[in-house]
């Protein structure tokens, strides 16, 4: 893997994170725009449920034929003039799309966001061969001159505040007059502009990921609201598409299923800006467009997903509504996870892409709160997939030996509930004694790492199971029987 | 060495436990794409003309796009230039070869015009859509030397014309139009769905408008006369 993973730190990296103030008022951000913004393009749709359901259905549909689906999407292409190149790993991924640009001698690539680009570590190989590199999304254009990986995958620099983005862009464009103002983000976006416009209009190459492709016509579908994924598939002489084998839908009908949930799930958008269907390069009379098309289909590891239980996973779509819903993504950020896909999204993909062993610490780091699950556009069950990844992993022992004993420990009494009555009964009386004069506890033996950020309450009154026996329930502070 | 592509197509069906050409995979694979059965269909575009013209404009102007409307093609320029003149911009105006576009009388409205493809340098460019789309405001823009793709792009203000009836209901409509024009399975290099103007969330997740494509999207509605 060529892209550097920090996945088995996710502890260290997530402690980091949580003392970052900056990085704390930067992911406030996302709570208001895409939280809000989600419920409330769900809110104005009636049928949105049901498309999501239809959403699920058809990708299922779409993976248990996906060999045959792929076989039509490759004849459609090449029906048009475009050209299929497979790849099972990274490194083939890359090498492919490395020689295509050698071949024509080319020297700038002018990228559209890709995760997949990501995923395979495309930068540094096209750069290694001594290409120029352009990521022409804004976000990712910032994190590219920070030297960053993107920290959520439809907003890459949502890590950041627009002072961090003023110092890089005044390190970076020194052609500029020092004393431009660029106090605020319109400013920067206005910069931004004006720099990439030049580099769109020099490119040799323009790459881009897909956000699906269809099988009906062999057409790529690519959804962007800046523009700029456009700019590099209409500008350059070269137009590469990078996508992996289940972005693949059978129709347009399916395509239009898919897009209803995408930006509503995404940004809270009914429709991005763009959304561009291409089908092969440049016909007789075209006065623009590219005059090649090529098309990379990467498997690194998804054809050995299907058929297992991590199957649902090749449902997603990327559109980040689990990494925006979770808990603890908006309490860390996306780096803590240490590699591409951050949120429950990562949580369980990363382990299918690195490794259990590397990427083991990520479907850890979930309450099971289940927001991930209810807003899923694909009804993907994250939790359970993030606890097929826990057994596996306490299968094969690689948990740490303490979590072993303490899940040994509780099992023990778990299984015996007679005997679990009587132990957690008489804890909560002990903590209970131990805790009367305070009411809370600033600091307990075994949770220090917990008590830490928070004091723990001492119980009051007798346990929920036996509260429950007795059949008192208390609603809104009233007993009912 | 097998190929890449053979070993994924291998993994792919292994991993499925079929061998690729069992018939009913096969009759289902080929009836999905020869039928295209549409997914649950918004309500919100399907209206009579009328009111589906209204949803399109209310869903346009949600997204940030203006929206003008004309009895009649000619007066279309006067429409385009007032918009101009109203933003402080530049009277001249870049568009293809559309010939619904040429027959109109641009040189009346004192428009200085441009025919061909952008190369990056023209603040104002004008186009003529496919179709609109009522459930969510978006235009389709065909690529072809009629609209230049480059037009929708590079342009700092982008001014698209729209017949009347050319609005339809839903994306599904929109499909059918494609398939009637183009026929089953086959589309022009590129159709541009576009839904208000350019726009990036990047700094701080705050929408700014007029990220790399057009800041300003202004829709002339012709006819329906």
């Amino acid at each position: 893997m060529n892209v550097r993973t920090t996945s088995p730190a996710f502890k260290s990296n997530a402690h980091v994170a949580l003392e970052d103030g900056q990085l704390q008022r930067a992911l406030a951000n996302v709570e208001v725009r895409f939280v809000e913004g989600r419920a409330e393009a769900a809110k104005r749709l009636p049928e949105f449920e049901s498309l999501r359901d239809a959403a699920r259905d058809l990708k299922d549909h779409t993976l248990a034929h996906l060999d045959l689906y792929l076989e039509s999407f490759e004849r459609k292409v090449t029906e048009s003039g475009g050209q299929v190149h497979f790849a099972r790993t990274a490194e083939e991924a890359c090498a492919a799309v490395l020689d295509i640009c050698t071949a024509r001698r080319a020297r700038t690539v002018a990228k559209g966001k890709s995760m997949i680009s990501e995923e395979i570590g495309l930068n540094e190989t096209l750069e290694a061969a001594g290409l120029s590199v352009i990521e022409t999304d804004l976000g990712e254009y910032i994190i590219q001159l920070r030297k960053e990986q993107p920290s959520h995958i439809i907003a890459p620099a949502v890590h950041l505040n627009r002072d961090d983005v003023e110092a890089e862009f005044r390190r970076h464009h020194r052609h500029l007059a020092d004393e431009r103002d660029l106090s605020q983000p319109v400013h920067l976006l206005a910069e931004a502009r004006a720099v990439l416009r030049e580099r769109f209009l020099s490119a040799d190459v323009g790459l881009t990921g897909a956000n699906f492709l269809i099988a009906e016509t062999g057409s790529v579908v690519l959804v962007t609201n800046e523009g700029n994924g456009d700019l590099c598939q209409t500008l350059p002489k070269v137009q590469i598409v990078l996508a992996s084998i289940e972005k693949v839908v059978p129709t347009l009908e399916d395509a239009a299923t898919m897009l209803r949930v995408l930006a509503r799930s995404a940004t809270g958008q009914d429709m991005s800006a763009y959304t561009t269907i291409s089908t092969g390069p440049r016909r007789p009379g075209d006065p623009d467009g590219p005059e090649e098309v090529h098309v990379v289909l990467l498997d690194n590891g998804r054809s050995a997903m299907l058929g297992t239980e991590f199957q649902d996973m090749l449902r997603c779509i990327r559109c980040g509504a689990c990494m925006n819903h979770c808990p603890v993504y908006q309490a860390v950020g996306g780096h803590a996870y240490g590699w591409v896909y951050p949120g429950p999204m990562g949580a369980v993909l990363t382990p299918s892409l690195i490794g259990v062993d590397k990427g083991g610490h990520l479907p850890n780091a979930s309450t099971f709160c289940g927001r991930c699950e209810s807003v899923c556009p694909v009804r993907i069950p994250l939790p359970r997939l993030m606890r097929h990844w826990r057994e596996r992993q306490f299968e094969r022992r690689l948990t740490p030996a303490t979590a072993r004993f303490g899940l040994g420990f509780w099992g023990f009494f778990a299984r015996r509930p007679a005997l679990y009555r009587i132990a957690t009964g008489m804890f909560s009386r002990a903590l209970a004694l131990a805790g009367a004069r305070a009411g809370r506890f600033a600091s307990l033996p075994l949770a220090r790492d917990w008590t830490l950020y928070r004091d723990m309450p001492a119980p009051q009154g007798a346990t929920f199971q036996s509260q429950w026996r007795a059949g008192a329930r208390k609603v809104n502070g009233r007993n009912i029987r | 060495m097998s190929s890449a592509r053979d070993d994924i197509f291998a993994g792919v069906r292994r991993s499925l436990g079929v061998i690729g050409f069992e018939a009913p995979r096969l009759d289902a694979v080929r009836n999905r794409l020869t039928s295209a059965p549409a997914g649950p269909v918004p309500a919100r575009g399907k209206k009579p003309p009328a009111e589906r013209i209204e949803v399109f404009v209310q869903e346009a102007e949600r997204t940030h796009a203006s929206v003008a409307h004309v009895a009649s093609s000619v007066d279309a320029p006067i429409a385009a230039a007032r918009f101009l003149l109203a933003n402080n911009l530049p009277a001249n105006l870049r568009m293809g070869s559309d010939e619904r576009l040429s027959a109109m009388p641009w040189s009346e409205a004192a428009l200085d015009i441009r025919v061909g493809p952008s190369a990056g340098d023209d603040l104002n460019a004008v186009s003529y859509a496919f179709a609109g789309v009522a459930e969510t405001g978006t235009l389709a823009l065909l690529s072809g030397s009629e609209n230049p793709t480059t037009l929708n792009f590079l342009a700092d203000t982008h001014i698209v014309l729209l017949h009347a009836n050319d609005v339809v209901d839903d994306f599904e409509s929109l499909w059918t139009r494609l398939r009637q024009r183009f026929g089953r399975g086959a589309l022009p290099r590129a159709i541009n769905m576009v839904t208000g103007p350019s726009r990036s969330g990047d700094v701080e997740q705050i929408l700014l408008l007029g990220a790399h494509g057009p800041r300003r999207l202004h829709i002339i509605l012709v006819g329906p006369d």
